[in-house]
């Protein structure tokens, strides 16, 4: 091995990758180093893509900075492990192993984290120990001699609280150092000896640990008690779900308790807007265009910014604080009775938000039938897409009262929904393990993290990039899809003496009529079916569509008064309540699907995923027309 | 600091011998209760099982402490190991994991490692 200086070429930078346990700050010292904003929360597995970022060290050197999965050991048990084991490895194609493995720990919790590092010492890269959490580990009294630890370990060791920017700059340095001695990189054949330790050598791991520890260790941190006094009251078997059951619906009231006040404010503006807009253009196509077409369809979307951000105020909340697995022990019980792992349940609850991230984080599940299992159930948790449309519809049906003593009911039907959601995701994944995806029970083992109280610019930050998404989406994918909804339903005008109102003789109620037939059993008209098609896109286009569609169908004052108002003067209360069962169900949105396909890597199970949950939604809506229309619902 | 001492494993030889019943398997473990692990083991020998357990801290002469049980069938286990982290299983993964006595429960009650420090 040869030394040589760093060649500073673009296209080979130097690569550091973070790898450490799960839960330990990687991403935080990730989003320190880099100023990148990638999620971070208090519970294992929130990162499970390999994420890279660029920084400038000290001296000047412009380096490639990876973040990686957390993974107890390299032998990776789960497909996010696998992706960090991989990265290490240099296993990855066309891709070689990192020049410096930066391997970060939790200081508080030294005895299980450094057995990674032992192992991540026998690859033979530079690789620096970073003791993370120094903040928390001071507080306890912890007193760990930093000289010792280096001695015995053979490698450099920093001290860092990844939240702040001082304790990251003798990282930095000690990066520097390394790359200035950089070996010429020939790690490639040490990699390829690397192989699954067995139960003996992890045993003799821990007695190294624990060896190491006995030398560097000067005061042990005294045990953290509040954690468990917290947990002796909400993992208290009995306390503990009905904790869980009233956060979930507090949630729900909130989201429509607390939107009320922003969702006037926002209509109040887009309603001004049209009336301005109305008096002063003169009639052409381009005022339909932006009355009926863009305020109506894009606006009615945009107010409800505020009650998608009090969703994800809780959501972050619950992510920030640890609550999350302990959720997911809540479940566990239940989620095993349908042949889940209750650590199923934290990508179900990410679900709550979208999907996507949802189907992603199924990642760290290591079973595969169980991880398929979650993937197809995840689109049956409620995201926040379908948030528009069950208010919308809501707020048009149900009456806005409170029973049982100041329980808004607008809130409980809104609760309802969720829960059919959840039992229907249960029931699905219970016969899917008994059909299709036959498989032996899984064992459960997930760490329970210390609370943490969230950090305030942090939920602030995720507050603004959730709002940021929201925007975009309805600048983009929404507002073009309304673009070109309208001229669907603008063209062909109406021939001369139409006496309906010219939407009906345009392509879209063209289309909508066609459809209509097939809808009709389960009670919805063509204005439905014209909004279903386009809601495919994503699912708050429907909301927007039906804004539009009753815009242009309705006369000059219709226009201007809220949807839900026409909404409920058009609809049946069993078509409203036969649309809020199709959507706990229905397949409607494509990107959901493109992940599936993505993440199963096959097209086998984005189809099967449609069709069933295509069938359950007509199923159900359905059978609640129907018995809404017996029960006198007509 | 986790290692088995001498008079540990002879209590617990002496134990065995006579039948006390010192040991059991974590799985039948109270809520509140306190041991050391004795062994590490799938009764099928399933190794999987052992690493996973390994690798989350449940090895030989680790303490552990029973915290919390879910409410159906007691059903998962939460375990704080050591005093420093806590996880949690399911009571058929318990069963691999034999747990017999502490040396002394009054000691025990302070941090194990102070014990070690204040004796070397
Ligand atoms: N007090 C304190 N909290 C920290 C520190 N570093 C990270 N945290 C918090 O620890 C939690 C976990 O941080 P992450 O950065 O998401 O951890 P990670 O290692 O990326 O986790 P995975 O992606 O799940 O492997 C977050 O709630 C952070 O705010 C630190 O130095 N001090
Ligand atoms: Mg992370």
């Amino acid at each position: 091995m040869t030394t040589t200086t760093l060649p500073i070429d673009e296209s080979r930078l130097a690569r550091i990758a973070l790898v450490g346990p799960p839960n330990c700050g990687k991403t935080t010292l990730f989003n320190t180093l880099t100023g990148s904003r990638q999620k971070t929360g208090n519970y294992p597995g929130v990162t499970v893509e390999r994420k890279s970022g660029r920084l400038r060290t000290p001296v000047g050197h412009t380096v490639e900075l990876l973040d990686l999965p957390g993974s107890y050991s390299l032998r990776a048990r789960s497909p996010d492990e696998a992706i960090t084991r991989d990265v290490v490895l240099g296993r990855q194609a066309q891709e070689a192993s990192p020049d410096v493995v930066v391997c970060v720990t939790d200081a508080t919790n030294l005895g299980q984290h450094l057995r990674l590092l032992l192992e991540l010492r026998q690859l033979d890269r530079p690789l620096i120990l970073a003791l993370n959490m120094m903040d928390i580990a001071q507080k306890r009294g912890c007193q760990i001699s930093i000289d010792a630890l280096s001695r015995q370990l053979g490698i450099p060791v920093v001290t860092t609280v990844a939240m702040r920017k001082h304790g990251v700059q003798d990282l930095l340095n000690q990066i520097d150092r390394l790359l200035q001695q950089r070996p010429v990189a020939d790690g490639a054949t040490a990699m390829d000896a690397w192989e699954e330790p067995s139960p003996d050598a992890i045993r003799a791991y821990h007695r190294e640990v624990e060896r190491v520890l006995q030398e560097a260790v000067i005061q042990e941190g005294a045990p953290e008690r509040l954690t468990r006094q917290i947990d002796s009251v909400l993992l208290h078997p009995v306390a503990g779900p009905l904790i869980l059951l009233s956060l979930l619906f507090l949630m729900f009231q909130a989201v429509f308790s607390w939107a009320e006040a922003p969702m006037d404010a926002i209509d109040a503006v887009m309603v001004g807007l049209q009336q301005w807009l109305s008096a002063h253009m003169a009639d052409s196509l381009l005022k339909s265009l932006i009355v009926d077409g863009i305020i109506a369809g894009v606006g009615g979307v945009i107010i409800f910014l505020p009650q998608i951000l009090i969703l994800f105020l809780f959501i972050l909340l619950l992510e920030d604080s640890g609550y999350m697995t302990r959720a997911a022990f809540l479940m566990d019980r239940l989620m095993s009775g349908v042949g889940l792992n209750g650590r199923a349940f934290i990508p179900l609850l990410s679900s709550f938000a979208c999907a996507i991230p949802g189907i992603m984080a199924a990642r760290t599940i290591a079973h595969p039938l169980d991880r398929l299992t979650t993937i197809l159930i995840a689109p049956l948790m409620t995201c926040s897409a379908r948030l528009p449309v069950y208010v919308l519809v809501i707020a048009a049906f149900v009456p806005n009262t409170t029973v049982w003593g100041g329980i808004g009911l607008q809130g409980l039907v809104m609760f309802g929904l969720y829960a059919t959601g959840i039992i229907g995701a249960l029931v699905v994944a219970g016969v899917l393990r008994l059909t299709v995806l036959r498989g032996a029970r899984q064992p459960l083992l997930m760490e329970l993290p210390s609370y943490k109280w969230p950090n305030p610019a942090n939920v602030l930050l995720g507050l603004l990039e959730r709002a940021r998404i929201f925007m975009r989406r309805i600048g983009t994918i929404i507002l073009w899809v309304m673009i070109v909804l309208w001229c669907l339903a603008t063209f062909p005008s109406a021939p001369a003496g139409a006496t309906e109102p010219a939407i009906n003789y345009s392509f879209a109620g063209m289309i909508g009529h066609a459809l209509a037939p097939l809808l009709a059993p389960i009670g919805f008209n063509w204005q439905i079916a014209i909004a279903l098609v386009p809601g495919l896109a994503a699912r708050e286009v429907a909301v927007a569509a039906l804004g539009m569609v009753y815009a242009l169908s309705g006369n000059e004052e219709a226009v201007t008064e809220a949807l839900s108002v026409a909404l409920a003067q058009d609809w049946t209360l069993a078509t409203a309540l036969a649309l809020l069962a199709w959507y706990v169900f229905a397949p409607q949105c494509l990107a959901t699907l493109a992940a599936t396909r993505r993440e199963t890597n096959s097209w086998r199970w984005p189809v099967f995923m449609f069709v069933y949950l295509i069938v359950l939604a007509y199923l159900a809506a359905f059978i609640t027309y129907r018995v809404a229309l017996a029960l006198g619902g007509g | 600091m986790n290692r088995l001492s001498e008079q540990e494993r002879r209590v617990f030889e002496a134990g065995c011998a006579i039948g006390l019943g010192f040991t059991q398997p974590l799985s039948l473990m109270r809520c509140g209760g306190v041991g050391r692990i004795l062994a590490v083991q799938a009764s099928d020998g399933n190794q999987e099982v052992e690493r996973g357990l390994l690798e989350m801290g449940f090895v030989e002469g680790a303490r552990v402490e029973v915290l919390h049980h879910g409410f159906l069938g007691r059903d998962p286990l939460a375990v704080r190991i050591n005093q420093t982290m806590t996880v949690a299983l399911r009571r058929c993964e318990a069963n691999a994991v034999l747990v017999g006595p502490l040396r002394d429960a009054a000691l025990e009650s302070v941090p194990v490692m102070t014990l070690e420090y204040a004796s070397s």
